[in-house]
Parts: structure tokens; sequence; C-alpha cells
């Protein structure tokens, strides 16, 4: 390392995942409970907006409720339209909350401890979002437990061989386990909460759900073992989730959807764009609460770098859906892909092409990959581009099937809009009543990391004493 | 009536200012024979657990029984419900096309799984428990933060109000004090 040391490589730089000298645990703890128990203003300049789009949301709802779907653009052959767009959308997004806090758990990826906490939270937030859109895509919200395995007066039982079924079970799973993955993760959080309350509903509010957490090492022993197992869980149970939403496509019979890769494929999309979210969250976050020591330039990196090779996987995955449209030799299969491309929506395709497989690649250059601006704007790109991907899909597969004589064109009304712009007022509302009272990140996971924290930890590594 | 309600100990309460003072004062009042006590730390120290003597987590257990039972239930109940209670051809499969149950088996042995470990583990741990003699310290709500105790227990067989000070004196305790139960 002679002339040119990275401060920032893992392998040559510095070891620290808390930038500063001198950080004591006492300063982790500070950085992040100041901003929940002093808010700022600016606070207000995110949750205003957010609830107004909420508003939005309920207003598209109610209006839903009392007119029916009808008021959407679905037609005859698409009768999934944006409802189901949306719910992938959205559920893809969660996926990036659980790949950082489960699998680079498993994988040891300390760096993970910073963004895990709020990388959960959307994750909930998101799957909250998505859960929405089947239930009122059923048209009687009211009749949402049918699905479930249910004794009735008719004597009747799902149909447990349905790829929708399989769905009701995979993401109601998924929210369960996310959340109790999340809120275990804040046990101990929440009591340091607590401990630093100087109002009695605070202490109340955060006591009551710390459930009288003492930081004992018998309970650290059973707590730490449960939240590897919670973390080898969601592992197979995140893969499994979106496996099974592509199966409600893969197992149907349409062309473009009738294909293998879409598992994997639907994986990795989620994948990617889940990161973006993650990115789009945070980099507005760290900055208003100060937390740039905390989540560093190189975790923006690293989370630049999965999106690079997620992004990577998913333009392979759009390339060799082609290449067996092609190979294949099926006339059916040939002509959805040739519709893709040059068909009614051409340009829905390519914007996804765009924003999916040319802005990643971006995330080559390392001066992108560290640059705050260039990061948020990219991941608004891969936010859009994903999107775009769920109505290519969807809309594409179903407008031309095989017969012409029931062909007909897709377009979303008003409400489709408001709906989905909504729910991301859903979203952000939620997501900022997170960062006012829940610690966004989880102190005490982000103190086990620091070299002080070592047992045998002397004081004499390459920052100096620290007496 | 006449005397006074005499206050019970509950233990005394030694505190440490880092990870490496509290590991090796663990070590000192394992070695020294004690049974009922803890340690308290803002996070989860390395091996601290192996320092204190303790067992390994009989939690692994519960999750894999609760996982199996979850996977179980889910096949045995679709087993039922497309067999027994309700055959119907559905696509020109047999009725136990088991193939197909496969996703919901999986998700429910999750799902229970999930639930094994976490209420699981809050079982073993005797949580909730909103009252706990350890509040009444004014120091020890630093425990969260960057503080690390040592709680020796009154009712530990070894206990001894003086002995016991002086051993935790030993271990390099930065202040000693007597919690009330």
């Amino acid at each position: 390392m002679a002339q040119y040391q990275d401060e920032l490589d893992p392998i040559t730089g510095r070891k620290e995942l808390v930038d500063g000298a001198n950080v004591t645990f006492h300063d982790v703890t500070e950085a992040v409970a100041r901003p929940i128990e002093v808010p700022s203003s600016r606070w207000w300049i995110a949750f205003i907006p957010s609830v107004m789009l909420l508003g939005v949301y309920l207003i598209s709802i109610a209006y839903l409720l009392y007119m029916g779907t009808g008021i959407w653009g679905l037609n005859n052959p698409v009768a999934w339209g944006w409802a189901i767009v949306n719910f992938v959308f959205w559920v893809g997004i969660g996926h990036a909350g659980t790949l950082i806090s489960a699998i680079l758990f498993l994988f040891r990826q300390k760096w993970r401890t910073s963004i895990n906490r709020a990388a959960e939270a959307m994750t909930i937030f998101a799957v909250i979002c998505a859960l929405q859109f089947p239930t009122f895509h059923t048209g009687r919200p009211w009749f949402i437990y049918w699905p479930l395995p249910l004794p009735n007066q008719m004597e009747m039982w799902p149909n447990f061989r349905s790829p929708l079924l399989w769905d009701v079970f995979a993401v109601s799973t998924y929210f369960t386990v996310s959340l109790l993955f999340w809120y275990v993760g804040l046990i101990p959080d929440l009591a340091t909460m607590r401990d630093r309350a100087k109002t009695p509903i605070r202490r109340f509010a955060y006591g009551l759900f710390a459930l009288g957490w003492r930081g004992s090492t018998r309970h650290w022993l059973n707590y730490e073992k449960a939240y590897m197992i919670l973390a080898g869980l969601s592992t197979p149970l995140v893969l499994s989730v979106h496996t099974i939403v592509s199966f409600d496509f893969a197992v149907s019979q349409l062309p473009g959807w009738h294909t293998t890769i879409f598992p994997p494929y639907f994986v990795a999309g989620a994948i990617f764009s889940g990161f973006a979210m993650v990115l789009t969250l945070l980099l507005p976050l760290r900055a208003w609460f100060k937390l740039e020591h905390i989540i560093t330039i190189k975790h923006l990196e690293n989370m630049a770098k999965i999106i690079l090779l997620t992004g990577t996987m998913v333009g392979y995955a759009y390339a060799m859906e082609f290449f067996i449209a092609w190979y294949s030799g099926n006339p059916y299969e040939s002509f959805a892909f040739q519709n893709r491309l040059f068909g009614d929506y051409w340009w829905a395709y390519w914007i996804m092409v765009s924003c999916n497989v040319i802005t990643p690649q971006f995330f080559w250059i390392k001066r992108i990959r560290r640059s705050v601006v260039w990061l948020f704007i990219l991941s608004i790109f891969v936010n859009i581009g994903m999107w775009f991907e769920r109505f290519v899909i969807t809309v594409t597969s179903l407008h031309h099937d095989f017969l012409p004589s029931s062909w007909d064109y897709y377009s979303p009304t008003v409400w489709d809009v408001s709906t989905l712009v909504g729910s991301f007022g859903l979203f952000f509302t939620l997501f900022c009543l997170f960062v006012r009272y829940l610690p966004t990140v989880a102190i005490g996971e982000v103190k086990s990391v620091m070299s002080i924290a070592n047992p045998h930890y002397h004081g004499d590594g390459a920052h100096g004493e620290r007496h | 009536m006449s005397k006074p309600l005499k206050k019970k100990t509950y233990g005394l309460l030694a505190e440490y200012d880092s990870a490496r003072a509290i590991y090796h004062a663990c070590e000192q009042v394992r070695d020294a024979g004690y049974k009922v006590w803890d340690s308290h730390t803002p996070f989860a120290v390395h091996n601290l657990d192996k320092a204190m003597g303790l067992g390994p987590s009989v939690l692994p257990w519960i999750v894999f029984a609760m996982g199996m039972t979850g996977a179980s239930l889910a096949m045995l109940l679709q087993w039922w419900t497309s067999t027994i209670d309700y055959p119907i051809v559905i696509a020109g499969k047999p009725y136990f096309s088991w193939q197909a149950f496969v996703p919901v088996t999986f998700e429910l042995g999750v799902l229970f799984s999930a639930f094994g470990a976490v209420f699981g583990m809050l079982g073993l741990n005797r949580l909730p428990m909103w009252y706990h003699s350890l509040f009444n310290s004014e120091r020890f709500l630093r425990h969260t933060d960057d503080k690390f105790f040592i709680a020796i227990e009154a009712r530990d067989p070894k206990y001894d109000p003086q002995k016991t000070r002086e051993l935790l004196e030993r271990t390099g305790a930065l202040h000693i004090e007597e919690v009330e139960d």
C-alpha cells in the first residue's frame, strides 16, 4: 500500500465500520437517539406531503369501494392491470430489506448493521402497500379471508393447487416473519430509548415494548440464537416469496409468462429494485439525521455494487427470454416478445430497458458509486424501471394472447394513477413515523461491530490509544 | 408493627466501562464458583457467555419442533381437504398431488419456526418482565448505553455481603452498590 491507500477499502484500509476517531459507545447512542428525542422541524417537510399523498390514497380507495373496480382501466383480456403491477412492485421493494437483514447477516457482512433497521422497516411498509392491491382488486375486500382454509357453511376448501393461494400463504408469512424479525432486533434499542426517556409517556411507551429487557448475558445467549435462526429462516423465505409471486405468472399458459426463468429473474429484480429504494430512503435520512459517520459512503458503495450485480442479472434475464423465445421455435412465444419490443407497448419496454439495463452499468465507475447525488438520481431511475418491468410483463402478455379476436388495448384511468401515487403516500407516511419514533439504526448491533467492543481489544490498534 | 420493615437485598451490582473489563471480571466471578449471577451489557459481548460458564441455548430444539409441526400440519391439512373432505379433480391431477402442496407446506413450516424462535426466546428469557430489582439502581440505566454490569444475587449460596464485595473489587469494578429487591 505504498503510495495510494484507500482508507475505505476493507482489506488495505481501515477496519472501522464507524467513521471518526475515538467514537465511543455513548456517541453512537447519542447519534441515533438524539434525532428522535429532539425532533428536527425538517421532519415535517417530509411528513406533510406524505400525509397529503396518503389522503389521495384514501380517497381513491373510498371511491373504489363505492363504485367497484370498474373505475380502474381493467378490460377483458387485461383483467390484472395496475393492481397486480403495483403488488409485484411493492413486494419486490421489500426484498432488499430481508436481503440486508438476513442474507448479509448469515454471510457475516458486518457493514449491514448500520442499514438493516431502516431496510427492514422499509420491507414491512412495502409489504403493507403490496397487500393493499390484491385485497382491493378482489372487488369485495370484506371477503379477503376466503382464501384462508377456514371451515365454512359451504363445506368448501381453497384450491391448494393454485399459485394465487400459494401467494396468500407466502406473502402473509413473509409479512409476519419480517415483522417479528424487525421487532426482535428492536427490543434492545427500545430498552435504550426507555432508559434515556425524560418524560413518563415515553418511558411507558418504550418500556412497554422493550418488555423489560435488561441486557442480561443469559438473555443475549437465547436472543442471538433466535436472531440467527430468524435470519436462517428469512433467507429461504425471501427467495420463496418472489419465486411464488413469479409462479402467479409462470404457472399459467400465457406466452411470455410460461417460462422457467421467472423465479430467479424475479428474485434478482426484487433485490435490484429494493436496494434502489433503500438508497432513495437512506440518502436523505443520513443527511437529515447527520448519520454520515454511521451510514458511511462505504455502505452506499456496497449497495451500489449489489445494484450493479443484480441489475446485470436482470439484463441477462431479459436477453435470455428473447433467446429462448427464438430458440424454442414456438410462434406464440416469439410473437409475444416481438410484441413487447415493437408492439403497442414499445415505449414501456424501452423505458424498462433503459432504466434497468443501462442505468446500473454506471456503477462500474467508482466516482459515481461514491457520489450521493448520482446514487440518488440513479436509484430513482431503477425504481421507475422496475415498475415498468412489471407493467411490461403483466400487460403485454395479457393484451395480445393467442386469438386476435380477444385482443384489446389497456390504458389506466386517473384512479389507477391516484391509487399508485397514493400508495407511495402510505409508504412514506409509515416511514416518516418510523424515523420519528424509533431508532433508525440498530444501536446495539453497531456497537457490537466497533473494535472497542472486542473483549480482547487492547487499545493499541491502528487508531492509537483510546484512553 | 413497631419495627420498621427491613428492606430485602437483591444483591450486589458492579459496574465496568469496557467489554474487556467485564469479560475478565466474569471469568473471575465464574471461577469463584458463583451460580446465581448475571452480567448486563449494552450489546452481546462476543463469548461473554463462555466467560460466564453458560451452556448452549436450547432454543434450536424448540424451533425445530415448531417447524416440523407447522410443515406436518400444512401437509396434513392439504391432504385431508383435497382427498377426504372435499375431493375434486383439478386440471386432471390426482387428489393427492403433493408436489403442488410443497409451497404452502414450506411457508407454514417457516411461519411456525419463526413463532418458535421469537416466543421461545421470550419464554426462555422470562420476558416480558417489566419490573426487575435491578431497575431500582439509577446507575443501571446506562446498561443500555455504554456501561457493563455484573449482578450477584443474594440468594446465591456463596453470597456474602463482605466477601462478594471484595471479589468484585478485585475484578476492577468502578462502582459497587447494593440493590434492593
